[in-house]
């Protein structure tokens, strides 16, 4: 029953892009290899060129230099309509004119497949995004999330061989985007589709992607897996993007990291010497007795600014000695409730060796 | 906690609580919003339905005075009223059809330019409307005229050797009429064009649709509804025109407005023109609704989707 996409997923791979605009510079010198069948997500804030590099994978707009290779064959140059990429667009882009079978169908129409095939595909297509029966539909009369249920079907009916989408979930209410996150999810594992999606929400991204590209000003920062980039980023940029993160400077000295005068545990040696950032995930922290300490926690006195319940957690803003601010974030269990403490008391931080990130100072 | 707050529905037991109030507030608001509306509903009133009403009542008295139907039988009667009724049509059909096809280019390429040439552009289109159409028209046989600039520069070059008959018949009417009403298709369609989405463009491609195909099957369809409503105000503006086909008709193509002109102040027959008013506007508004009724129900679609 399903359509049968796996088999024809090709990797992409893009060397050497250049795209400027008059005189700002979007991309420069990008590359980017996708693997087959891969959910590869370009993350990064507006104005970071993501959109840009979607739109020159699609054709249109053209870059100024590089080279796009789909299976080993050459697209840089080859117009939109010749590449046989699937999109689905920001704001959905179905034809207002048109029903939505008609929409769907609007890809097998212009590759002359009969009538017939046209109508068993469209129906297919639209049982897979769950809209069966509501073919004779004018765009006009359905929701928000069918919509984009319909932009889905029409990129993925003709079996392309590689599918983009552009925010495609950022019109939708937060609970129909996740939602529709964990069916594109599904939906992706079953056709196997090479997929490069874009997004500026570092949640989405982490929840979907196969691996994510963090771009910024142009560039691709870092590219690995959500995990990776969530517990060992390489920049301050992709650190501060990716999650919630507190940032303590630190410096490196004599082999070992040193925080203002106090000596800082870490899993891995000492960097080179230099001013580097401790990056501090609030759920990596966590509230210690005095004395307690053990041999790989790092121990950071604090006072309490505020505490703040939410419920299944709590989250308490403290400040330590030079004023810098810190979040910890932990559950609501027994015994942490037991000992939580009050606003402007005096607190320990703990933070294991094996969490501590560090980062280039940059600027 | 130990006090107990009462539930909501025990508190209030009667569920016609203000009502009588609040009806009265809300009959209050309706005849403020009718106060409001009073001066534009009188407007309309003293100069749209008591002249028009005025013209109905004129047209059914003959010259005598008596009450008749003879202004009406007139149109089936005399061969001069139904020719200058199909000439009319005629004249009204081959000018919008001339407007649609030098326009819908025209309106195409602004609407592709970019926004900065674009509106450089469109004051030229904008700029004729600033001009008197006495003048323009008047310009326009300054040019077309048997011894005008066009013949002047064909003979001249060669290419004819007898100068071309441009002005003073029907070929006139139309050059002169085409070039005053392009403005009143060109902007609504260009308006229209501009709301089309670029990403609905984009996705016919992506889809493997070619430009020409793209072109055909999604921005065409989707600027319909601008050039319906640039076809009816030229259309409709073309059955009342009077200055161009006087001027540039020679008295040969005689148009309804024309007829009237001369019912009433050449013949002094108030009843006659009328009737020609009456059937004028009976045939404008039987037209507007069959376009809406052609029209309307993709219109809609298309900008309801919106």
């Amino acid at each position: 029953m399903i359509l049968s996409i796996a088999p024809s997923a090709l990797p992409i791979s893009m060397r050497a892009i250049e795209k400027r605009f008059g005189s700002v510079h979007v991309l420069r010198d990008l590359n980017l290899d996708v693997e087959a069948g891969e959910f590869l997500t370009l993350l990064g804030p507006s104005g970071s060129g993501k959109t840009t590099l979607l739109m020159i994978l699609a054709g249109f707009t053209r870059a100024n230099a590089g080279s796009i290779k789909v299976g080993g064959d050459e697209i840089i140059a080859t117009p939109p309509h010749r590449r046989n990429i699937g999109m689905v667009f920001q704001n959905y882009a179905l034809f207002p004119h048109m029903n939505v079978s008609h929409n769907i169908a609007f890809a097998l129409k212009q590759r002359g497949v009969a009538a017939k095939e046209t109508a068993e595909r469209v129906e297919k297509a639209l049982e897979m995004v769950k809209l069966a029966g509501l073919g004779e539909r004018r765009v006009d009369q359905l929701s928000g999330g069918q919509r984009q249920r319909v932009a889905l079907a029409r990129a993925i009916v003709f079996e392309p061989r590689i599918v983009l989408m552009d925010e495609p979930l950022s019109a939708l209410d937060k609970g129909l985007r996740e939602h529709m996150q964990i069916e594109l999810r599904a939906l992706h594992r079953r056709l196997g589709m090479t997929t490069v999606y874009v997004t500026h929400d570092q949640r989405e991204a982490i929840t979907m992607s196969d691996r994510i590209a963090v771009m910024n000003a142009g560039r691709i920062e870092q590219l690995d897996r959500p995990e990776t980039l969530y517990s060992a980023p390489k920049t301050q940029f992709v650190a501060g993007f990716i999650g919630e993160s507190n940032f303590v400077p630190v410096e490196s000295r004599d082999g070992s990291v040193w925080y203002e005068d106090r000596k800082i545990r870490t899993a891995a040696p000492a960097p080179a010497a230099g001013r580097y950032l401790m990056v501090v995930r609030p759920e990596t922290l966590r509230l210690v007795e005095n004395g307690e300490a053990a041999d790989n926690v790092n121990v950071l006195s604090a006072t309490v600014g505020d505490i703040i319940y939410q419920g299944d957690s709590f989250v308490c803003y403290a400040s330590l000695r030079d004023g810098r601010q810190l979040t910890l974030r932990d559950y609501c269990r027994g015994d942490v409730l037991a000992k939580m403490p009050a606003p402007g008391q005096p607190i320990n931080l703990g933070l294991d060796a094996k969490d501590t990130i560090l980062v280039a100072a940059e600027g | 906690m130990s006090t107990q707050s009462a539930l909501p529905n025990e508190t209030v037991a009667d569920r016609t609580l203000n009502t009588r109030a609040l009806r009265a507030d809300a009959r209050r608001e309706e005849l403020r919003l009718l106060a409001l509306l009073s001066p534009s509903l009188l407007l309309v009133f003293a100069i749209i339905i008591v002249p028009v009403g005025w013209l109905f009542w004129l047209s059914l008295f003959d010259e005598t005075g008596a009450l008749s139907a003879s202004n009406y039988a007139r149109f089936f009667e005399q061969a001069s009223y139904v020719k200058t009724f199909v000439t009319t049509f005629k004249v009204a059909f081959i000018v919008t059809g001339a407007c649609v096809l030098l326009g819908y280019p025209l309106a195409y390429m602004l609407s592709q330019l970019p926004r900065r040439a674009a509106s450089i552009c469109l004051i030229f289109v904008i700029l004729p409307f600033w001009t008197s159409v006495l003048v323009r028209t008047y310009a326009w046989l300054v040019i077309l005229q048997r011894k005008g600039l066009i013949n002047s520069w064909l003979i001249d070059l060669g290419v004819i050797s007898q100068p071309l008959s441009l002005a003073n018949n029907f070929s006139g009417v139309v050059i002169g009429m085409t070039h005053i009403l392009l403005p009143f298709l060109v902007l609504p369609l260009y308006a229209s064009m501009k709301t089309i989405d670029t990403d609905c463009l984009r996705a016919g491609m992506n889809l493997g649709a070619g430009p020409v195909a793209t072109f055909r099957q999604i921005f065409f369809p989707l600027s319909l509804p601008g050039l319906a409503s640039g076809v009816v105000i030229v259309f409709v503006l073309c059955l009342g025109f009077f200055v161009t086909p006087a001027l540039m008709g020679g008295g040969k193509v005689i148009m309804w407005a024309m007829r009237m002109e001369q019912t009433t102040s050449l013949y002094s027959n108030w009843g006659a023109g009328a009737a020609l008013g009456v059937v004028l506007l009976a045939v404008t508004l039987a037209l507007l609704g069959l376009f809406q009724w052609l029209l309307g129900a993709r219109a809609t679609g298309v900008w309801s989707s919106r």
